[in-house]
């Protein structure tokens, strides 16, 4: 399968999974039990005649299949209805929260990549040592933390008990500090969620590496290049990472398609202003156009991520896109 | 060739798991678990629920309360104790209707193949690609706070992995001489499916199950830190909720680190459980994971 064909098929497939998305998203709010009428206006006091206003105000009298149409224009035209809470534009809302999520998940992953490939090939090099099988076993328990109550203790200690870090947000509201003291402030407020989150990335790349160090040390290469009388550090970094490091490719293409919905926990634990806490933001005001508008942004996020890491990968890998040609 | 497990396998599989360390770690994580959840009334000190006096709010760990209380004057360790019901209940639940769902969608789509399969599996592909966890947060929240939601909430976005990885399986299997035989002797689409061609995709489902359930308890831990759990229902991460929002955490350490370890424990023992399971019964399951 040639690359331009790859890329074709790849594009169609996330065209097909953006639409249904938007159906799934049109669905979950207006066919499940429950009046969307009602779960907007909780206020019982609210006349029948009131409410059958507003119903026709919405459109919701309408059929489904209208309302749908109706959604689906206006969403072609980036309207997707205002905020309660915050008295505008859904889209505006949404758009305003992306960056700090990339920013905080973006750098989260690289540091975990770096750190967690390193820690890997030298925990699958020395496989037999006491302390491998340790920092293997801390990295495995790492791992399964959940990642808000580690972020519910980073915050208790250091935030509340030491008092080094700030307890949530990304500025200091109130000092206009200069460009160097403005990126210091957001560089503080970042350190507590940035550790969580590593902690909950790095575990899985130390396994992966691990085992594919496992797999590349039978390999003969290894054993001609110990015959070969190479250097032990020779040997390892430029002949068994390098040929491990192809799985952690494929973890590093899936993850990176997660980075706009992966720090949901962490964002909520430390108020970071990002896509994960506006939708709890949006369920505390019950204001579900936000909610809705977050979730779909968040889904058409993850595909577009999703569509690029396959590119990528398909690029490096022409075997990738020869299991595509199968499927 | 058939992967069929038979009764006199099982002691077999059963001494293989025993001698695996991982799986043994995991089951010595569960057991206890398990136990607390089962017999919780007799474990407990008090009603979980019950209100203490304004004495009783927010006490360290002391003789009546050996894990202090919460700012409602609840009992700490009793919370704690009933804690397990709803995430073993959760758990277990949510991971036998996804795990269902999915294998059954699987075994259709892998035995009828054609348009069957394209749209089925085209529709898996969907689920699958929206992220896991603003799905859940967003079902729960249409769907209202109660247990059997949250159930729900969880079921429904697990489902897809499962169907995937069953297929792939059934595609093997319905190739095999004896189900060609079957056929042959008259056996219709039903019988081929749930009689010949499922019993061989038992070993998968089951392991696929165990490391739901670790999933199952995660999602939630996190759908009831973030309220949506149901309130009558006093959970791990719902005392942890409580006490997030409550804004006394940073004096009360004694009610914030017990749940956090009681789910971190739990969700590690079922996950080893299940990779040990899974390495003896599907030795090739990640091949299977990533096509």
């Amino acid at each position: 399968m040639g690359m331009k064909e790859y890329v074709a098929k790849k594009l169609f497939a996330a065209a097909l999974t953006i639409f249904g998305s938007i159906c799934i998203n049109f669905l979950i709010f207006r066919i499940l039990p429950g009046d969307p009428l009602r779960m907007i206006i909780k206020d019982p006091r609210v006349k029948p005649e009131a409410m059958e206003r507003l119903r026709r105000r919405f459109g919701l009298d309408k059929p489904l299949w209208v309302q749908f149409i109706v959604y689906l224009t206006r969403l072609a035209q980036g309207d997707m209805g205002m905020s309660f809470w915050q008295k505008r534009p859904v889209l505006e809302v949404v758009l305003d929260r992306l960056w700090p999520t990339v920013l905080l998940v973006g750098s989260a992953f690289l540091i975990s990549l770096v750190i967690g490939v390193v820690t890997g090939a030298i925990v699958g090099w020395k496989r037999r040592s006491k302390m491998s099988a340790l920092i293997y076993s801390v990295s495995l328990v790492v791992y399964m933390i959940p990642t808000f109550w580690l972020g519910i203790l980073l915050l208790l200690v250091f935030g509340y008990w030491f008092g080094l870090f700030p307890l949530g947000g990304m500025k200091t509201p109130g000092i206009k500090p200069g460009p160097i003291g403005y990126w210091l402030d957001v560089l503080n407020h970042m350190v507590l969620p940035l550790i969580a989150l590593i902690f909950w990335y790095f575990g899985e790349y130390v396994v992966v590496m691990r085992s594919a160090m496992l797999d590349v040390l039978t390999e003969d290469y290894i054993t001609t290049a110990r015959a070969k009388g190479l250097r032990e550090r020779v040997i390892m970094w430029d002949h068994a990472v390098r040929n491990a490091l192809l799985p952690v490719t494929t973890l590093t293409a899936i993850n990176a398609g997660w980075i706009v919905a992966g720090a949901i926990e962490a964002e909520i634990v430390f108020s970071w202003p990002g896509v994960g806490r506006l939708i709890y933001d949006a369920l505390m005001k019950r204001d579900y156009p936000l909610l809705q508008g977050t979730f779909l942004v968040l889904t058409v996020s993850v595909v577009l991520a999703n569509l690029l890491a396959d590119i990528v990968y398909g690029y490096l890998d022409p075997r990738v896109r020869e299991e595509a040609a199968k499927l | 060739m058939s992967h069929l497990v038979r009764l006199s396998d099982l002691k077999e599989y059963a001494k293989l798991l025993l001698s695996n360390r991982v799986g043994v770690i995991g089951l010595a994580l569960i057991i206890p678990f398990i136990f607390i959840a089962v017999f919780a009334p007799y474990i407990a000190i008090t009603d979980p629920m019950k209100v203490g006096t304004s004495e009783e709010i927010l006490l360290p760990p002391c003789p009546g309360h050996p894990l202090g209380t919460d700012d409602m004057g609840r009992d700490v360790w009793s919370l704690l104790v009933y804690g397990s019901r709803v995430s073993m209940l959760v758990g277990f639940l949510a991971a036998l209707i996804g795990i269902g769902i999915g294998s059954f969608v699987g075994l259709v789509a892998g035995y009828y193949r054609g348009i069957v399969e394209e749209v089925i599996m085209r529709l898996v592909d969907i689920v699958m690609v929206i992220p896991t966890l603003p799905l859940m947060i967003v079902l729960a929240a249409v769907l209202g706070p109660s247990l059997w939601n949250v159930i729900i909430a969880i079921s429904v976005v697990g489902w897809p992995s499962t169907a995937r990885i069953v297929r792939s399986q059934v595609l093997s299997v319905r190739e095999r001489p004896y189900v060609e035989a079957a056929r042959c002797l008259g056996a219709g689409d039903l019988r081929l499916m749930f009689s010949e061609i499922l019993p061989n995709v038992v070993p998968i489902i089951f392991a696929e199950t165990i490391l739901w359930v670790s999933e199952a308890i995660y999602s939630e831990a996190v759908l009831s830190f973030l309220g949506l759990g149901d309130p009558m229902h006093a959970s791990w991460g719902m005392m942890l909720h409580f006490a997030f929002e409550s804004g006394v955490m940073s004096v009360a350490w004694w009610w914030v680190l017990p749940p956090g370890m009681c789910i971190a424990l739990v969700v590690l023992g079922f996950s080893l459980f299940g990779s040990a399971v899974n390495e003896i019964l599907n030795p090739r399951y990640r091949e299977l994971l990533y096509y």
